[in-house]
Parts: structure tokens; C-alpha cells; sequence
């Protein structure tokens, strides 16, 4: 069976907030209007204005809202249109969220979710287009799951709303209309998928690839053209940016000593460096080549079409960086 | 005591007229007994008496980095207290020491918290502006200016969800009166009903900025525009109870209500502010002599033959031994276990690893 990373996710509130009447949405438009980005169709109908709440445009006082609901004990999923708008509350999500349960020694804890389309959108310009997995991966406190095919989409959002701590759940615009297979323990209503945990998506020999969310995708075509020239590539889907499962990578990495990251964000500071110390701490003396990275560009993203390419990690950069570790690199003809 | 019943009921008239907002100001008319006097002056000598210590032991180097003092806005935390019932929930911004005594909190654990002894409320991770007690309805502690305003709305708002017939008093100061969370909170709130209270504690001065020089309107019972509000002298413990006796009812029925609560803080704002740059002497030593809430207390109880003058000393006294004795016990209790460095950082840990300074000489695996 296909379903759509929209249809996963919202089967996944569904059945979450059936399951449990103290989890309830909210956030701008995810009500009456739908969401806006349909994945809280058809929840105001069925689960009524009480469980279904649509806010003002007014971040940091909702997220706020939220995380004060948490603190008595329900478990808010607090919707952004997009986490470009997380911006006006991430005073909230750093200080309110992330760190209440460390301050007081366990007496506050904040079992909550803050979900909604993150990373490069296409033509929306700089305000609107920027991946943030790196910035909140960086607290301690936070748990930061990114899905990629509608399976991660199912068992990663219910995960995440039964967790006890805040979670920081990002999706992508661009991948929710895309149809994945699902196997019949996935449409369960009690599959989950372990946070902290890597998926290998595709096993191989000769270089190890990490992405998350739309760029696994990008990771995979990658590896199919890849393997017409002789290399193996291993993509993996990181699903869980923190925590992050070192133990994944640095295991494949000793297995094919060649590691390539992928991520849209920009790339100072970005998981790709995370991966890269991480591997470089534990896995040094297996590394054959230099570690790759693929990042966004480090520039906001512009609007037009041929410079926003530009700005985003494409499958021939991947391509071309994999070859490279294998030392099997044609330079890039003077581009630019 | 002298009082021949301390069950007796008395009725007092506040020191002033409410000023209200949209809403019918409650009497000022008190009703009030001696036990409940007694027990104020008991509560707020007691409070006093920590601040002060909390002072010295500030500047013995015992307490580190902030400790912002509460005395002189007593009345609020205890008038508050004598209205409403644990289940009710409160959280303030960090000069918090108070309101959790109030909440049933010990002195042991204030001062093993703000002493950083793992004794402490919070096992000596949160500190002076990160106490907390959940089971009693205190949500802390909170560091950022404003930031607990969505959060207490919030937690109206599981009041509101879980039909639990409780209410929350959020506070916060004159300067995050200006924030604006505070009003997409409150559209928020009204929009939806919420029992949630607003207790600005005006004491006038946002660190250093007179409340003048921060807002273009200092009337913040009104700032609230379509949300009804009430003015109270927060240095009379009748009047703040009578208000929020008033408020509960209100934000029960209707939804949110402000309360500005007129107040006077005698200390700086936090330790490294001797508070005298931006008001003078006598200004405080004005309010110390005619609006202290302790004082208004004594002369009521004196006023009504309820105890004598050498009763109240001995209130002191005692209220000072019992604070000397919770600081001896409290530096008795250990520094926090190294290991403590990574406990509560999650619920649950996942088996995750995290890293000290050094990650490869110092490392855990969250527990």
C-alpha cells in the first residue's frame, strides 16, 4: 500500500489524539482552514474546538500557551505554518521547553510536540526557505526528529507525542505530497519508531551517506546513479538529529571509510559538522579520503529560480562529492 | 493570645478604594479573623526575615550570581495565598523565593537551593530564579522577563481542558508589563476564556527604569483594554486577599482580569543593584514607614487587643530562629553529586550519551 507523508502524518495525529484525550492541536489554521498545508484535515470536525484550536498569528504567545498546558500535564502539538515563524517563540522553546525539567530536577516536565514544515521551500525567498535541524539539535533538552519517506512520517510523529520530553518535529513542504510504500505494521495504530535511531536505507561498500528528510531522497538517487559507475553507496536516513546516533555512522564509516553529509541548512555549524567531528573523534584511523560535506549554500536564499538551485544541495553535487572520496572525482568544469 | 476567639469574624476596611476597569471593584470591606491576622504576620515576618538572610548570606559569597529580594511585596504573596487553595496554580517571573514559601515550600530547601546544596528545591540546579513546586501548584521560578506570562495562560488553559474549576495567578513586574507576549497572551486568553489571573506586582521600578520611563501608560490594570482589571494596594494583605477572592470568581465565570498590585520593593533589584542610583532614600524609607505591609498587619492585630506588642517580638524572634536553624541545616546538606550533572536533562534518556567539557575524559550516558 502508498500513502502520502501528509497521509501519514495526519493518520498519525488521528490516532494519537484518539488514543489520548490529553493530546490536542494547535496552532494558526489548523482548524477550520484544514491547515494549511492539510495535515490537520478533517481533526476540527472529529475532535471539536476544544482539541482543535486555531490561534492568532501570534507565535510566541500560542507556543507559550502550549508549553504552559504541558507543564499541567497535557500534550500539546503546537503547529507552525512553517518553523521560519518558531523564530518568535524560540525563546520558548530553548528556555521553557527544553530546559524545565533540568531546572527544577524533574518536578517540570514538558511533554509536548512542535511540529511543521522546515528547510528550503521553492520560491519563497530567504524569510521563508532555511532548514533549522542544526539550530535546535544544538540544545540540550530537545529531542529533534526529521522524516523522510511516509513510514519515518507515522512512526516518528507518534513517537514523538507519546515521548515525555519536547520535541522539535521537522517536516518538509516539499515532500508531503510524495507517495511512499508502507508496510502493514506501519498503518498499525501501535507502530512507533525509536528516537535516537538511524534508518540504513540502502547498504553499501564503498562511501556512506547521511541525510535527513528530503535530501535522503536525493541521497538514494544519488547512490542509484553511483552504483552504474561501480560505487556502493551507503545512504543513511538519520530520522533523529538529536539525539544522534553515532553508533550508525561511525560503524558504517568503518565499514566503507568514506562518509559524505548531506543536509540543506547552511553549513557552518551544521549537522554535517556534528557528523563530521563525531566520525573524526571515533572513527579517524578508519577514514580513507576526507570527510565530504553537502550543505546549502552559505548565503539567504534568493528567489530566483537558477540562483536558488544554486542555493540547495543537488543530486549531482552529491554525486560528484562521492566520486571525490572515492578518488574518482572529474572536477567540476569552472562553474559560476 | 489576648483575643478571647481567634475565630471571630472581623471586618476591615482596606487602606483604599479599589480603582476598576470594566468591572464592578469589589467592597472595601474585609472580612478577616484574628487567627488569619495572626497567621499573616507570622507568614510575612517569616519571608522577611529569609530575604534579609538570604542578603547576608549573599554577600558572605554563600549565595552566587542572581538573587533578586522580595521584602516589602509580602502582602502579595500572602494575601494571594489566603484566597485560594493549592489546586489553583501560580508562577511568577524569578524573584521567587517567597511565593514559594507561601506555596508550602521549607526554608530548609530555599536556602539549600539558593546555596546550591543538592537539599534544594530543585536539588541545587535551578537556583535563586528556578524554584518550584509542582504538587502544591507552583510552576516556578521562570528567568526570561514576560515568559511566564503564555506559560501560566497556559496552564489556565489545562485548567480550562481538564474542567478542573481551578484558576492560575501569573505575576510579573511592572517591566514585563511592556512585553508583548503579555498581550498576545492575553488576546489569547480572552478569546478563549481562560481562568487565568494577571497579578502585575508594580513595584515601579523595572531593574533601574522608573515605571514612568518604560511605559507610556502606567496604569496597567487597564492595559488590558477589553480585559476588566483592578487596582489594589499590594501593601495591605486584606486588600490583595479581598481582590483575589474578586478575581477567582471573575475569571471562573468570565475569563481573565488583571490585577495591578501597587507594591514596593525595599531592595535592589538583584544583588549587584544597592538600589539607590535611581530613587532616593527617602523614598524608601517613606514607604517603610507608612505602607509597610508587616507594620499594617501589627497595628491591626495591636488595634483589636488581638495579641500584645511583646506577642508579635516573640512572632519575630521565633520567625528569626526558625531562619537561622534552616541555613545551618541547609549548609549542612552536600554540594550535588557530579552525576547530577546529566540526570533530568530528559525524562527519559534513551540510552543517549552527552559530554562534559572534556568528552572524552567525561562522559555519561543519560540516565
Amino acid at each position: 500500500k502508498e500513502m502520502t507523508v501528509r497521509e501519514a502524518l495526519n493518520s498519525a495525529l488521528d490516532e494519537e489524539m484518539s488514543a489520548d484525550p490529553k493530546v490536542f492541536l494547535m496552532g494558526e489554521e489548523v482548524g477550520e482552514y484544514q491547515g494549511a498545508y492539510k495535515i490537520s484535515k478533517g481533526l476540527l470536525e472529529k475532535y471539536g474546538p476544544e482539541r482543535v484550536l486555531d490561534t492568532p498569528i501570534t507565535e510566541a504567545g500560542f507556543t507559550g500557551i502550549g508549553i504552559g498546558a504541558a507543564y499541567y500535564g497535557l500534550r500539546p502539538v503546537v503547529e507552525f505554518m512553517t518553523f521560519n515563524f518558531s523564530m518568535q517563540a524560540i525563546d520558548h522553546i530553548i528556555n521553557s521547553a527544553a530546559k524545565s525539567n533540568y531546572m527544577s530536577a524533574g518536578q517540570l516536565s514538558v511533554p509536548m510536540v512542535f511540529r511543521g514544515p522546515n528547510g528550503a521551500a521553492a520560491g519563497v525567498g530567504a524569510q521563508h526557505s532555511q532548514c533549522y535541524a542544526s539550530w535546535y539539535a544544538s540544545c540540550p533538552g530537545l529531542k529533534v526528529l526529521s522524516p523522510y519517506s511516509s513510514e519515518d512520517a507515522r512512526g516518528l510523529l507518534k513517537a514523538a507525542i507519546r515521548d515525555p520530553d519536547p520535541v522539535v518535529f521537522l517536516e518538509n513542504e516539499l515532500l508531503y505530497g510524495e507517495s511512499f510504500p508502507v508496510s502493514a505494521e506501519a498503518l498499525d495504530s501501535s507502530f512507533t519508531l525509536p528516537i535516537g535511531k538511524a534508518k540504513i536505507e540502502r547498504e553499501g561498500k564503498h562511501v556512506t551517506i547521511t541525510a535527513f528528510s528530503k535530501m535522503v531522497g536525493y541521497a538514494l538517487k544519488a547512490a542509484d546513479i553511483l552504483s552504474k559507475e561501480g560505487i556502493s553507496a551507503e545512504v543513511i536516513n538519520l530520522r533523529s538529529i538529536r539525539p544522534l546516533d553515532r553508533n550508525t555512522i561511525n560503524a558504517s564509516v568503518r565499514k566503507t571509510n568514506r562518509l559524505v553529509t548531506v543536509e540543506e541548512g547552511f553549513p557552518q555549524h551544521g549537522v554535517g559538522a556534528e557528523i563530521c567531528t563525531s566520525v573524526i573523534e571515533e572513527s579517524f584511523e578508519y577514514l580513507d579520503a576526507p570527510v565530504e560535506r553537502i550543505a546549502g549554500a552559505d548565503v539567504p536564499m534568493p528567489y530566483a529560480a537558477n540562483l536558488e538551485r544554486m542555493a540547495v544541495p543537488q543530486i549531482e553535487d552529491i554525486v560528484r562529492a562521492a566520486k571525490r572520496a572515492c578518488y574518482r572525482s572529474v572536477p567540476m568544469a569552472a562553474a559560476a | 493570645f489576648a483575643s478571647s476567639s481567634s475565630d471571630e469574624v472581623l471586618t476591615i476596611e482596606t487602606s483604599v478604594p479599589f480603582t476598576s476597569h470594566k468591572c464592578e471593584p469589589p467592597s472595601r470591606s474585609v472580612q478577616t479573623t484574628p487567627k488569619e491576622l495572626m497567621g499573616f504576620f507570622q507568614d510575612m515576618a517569616l519571608m522577611r526575615r529569609m530575604e534579609i538572610a538570604a542578603d547576608s548570606l549573599y554577600k558572605a559569597k554563600l549565595i552566587r550570581g542572581f538573587c533578586h529580594l522580595y521584602d516589602g511585596q509580602e502582602a502579595v504573596a500572602v494575601g494571594m495565598e489566603a484566597a485560594i487553595t493549592r489546586k489553583d496554580c501560580i508562577i511568577t517571573a524569578y524573584r521567587d523565593h517567597c511565593i514559594y514559601l507561601g506555596r508550602g515550600g521549607t526554608l530548609v530547601e530555599s536556602f539549600a537551593e539558593l546555596m546550591g546544596r543538592t537539599g534544594g528545591c530543585s536539588k541545587g540546579k535551578g537556583g535563586s530564579m528556578h524554584f518550584y513546586k509542582k504538587e502544591n501548584g507552583f510552576y516556578g521560578g521562570h528567568g526570561i522577563v514576560g515568559a511566564q506570562i503564555p506559560l501560566g495562560c497556559g496552564l489556565a488553559f489545562g485548567q480550562k481542558y481538564t474542567k478542573d474549576e481551578t484558576v492560575t495567578f501569573t505575576l510579573y513586574g511592572d517591566g514585563a508589563a511592556n512585553q508583548g507576549q503579555l498581550f498576545e497572551a492575553l488576546n489569547i486568553a480572552a478569546l478563549w476564556d481562560l481562568p487565568a489571573i494577571l497579578v502585575c506586582e508594580n513595584n515601579h521600578y523595572g531593574m533601574g527604569t522608573a515605571e514612568w520611563r518604560a511605559a507610556k501608560s502606567p496604569a496597567y490594570y487597564k492595559r488590558g483594554d477589553y480585559v476588566p482589571g483592578l487596582k489594589v494596594d499590594g501593601m495591605d494583605v486584606l486588600a490583595v486577599k479581598q481582590a483575589c477572592l474578586f478575581a477567582k470568581e471573575h475569571a471562573l465565570k468570565n475569563g481573565p482580569i488583571i490585577l495591578e498590585m501597587d507594591t514596593y520593593r525595599y531592595h535592589g533589584h538583584s544583588m549587584s543593584d544597592p538600589g539607590s542610583t535611581y530613587r532616593t532614600r527617602d523614598e524608601i524609607s517613606g514607604v517603610r514607614q507608612e505602607r509597610d505591609p508587616l507594620e499594617r498587619v501589627r497595628k491591626l492585630i495591636l488595634g483589636n487587643d488581638i495579641a500584645t506588642v511583646a506577642e508579635l517580638k516573640d512572632i519575630e524572634k521565633q520567625a528569626k530562629k526558625e531562619v537561622d536553624e534552616a541555613i545551618a541545616k541547609a549548609k549542612e546538606s552536600p554540594m550535588p553529586d557530579p552525576s547530577g550533572l546529566f540526570s533530568d536533562v530528559y525524562v527519559k534518556g534513551y540510552g543517549t550519551e552527552a559530554f562534559g567539557a572534556d568528552r572524552k575524559e567525561v562522559k555519561s550516558v543519560l540516565p
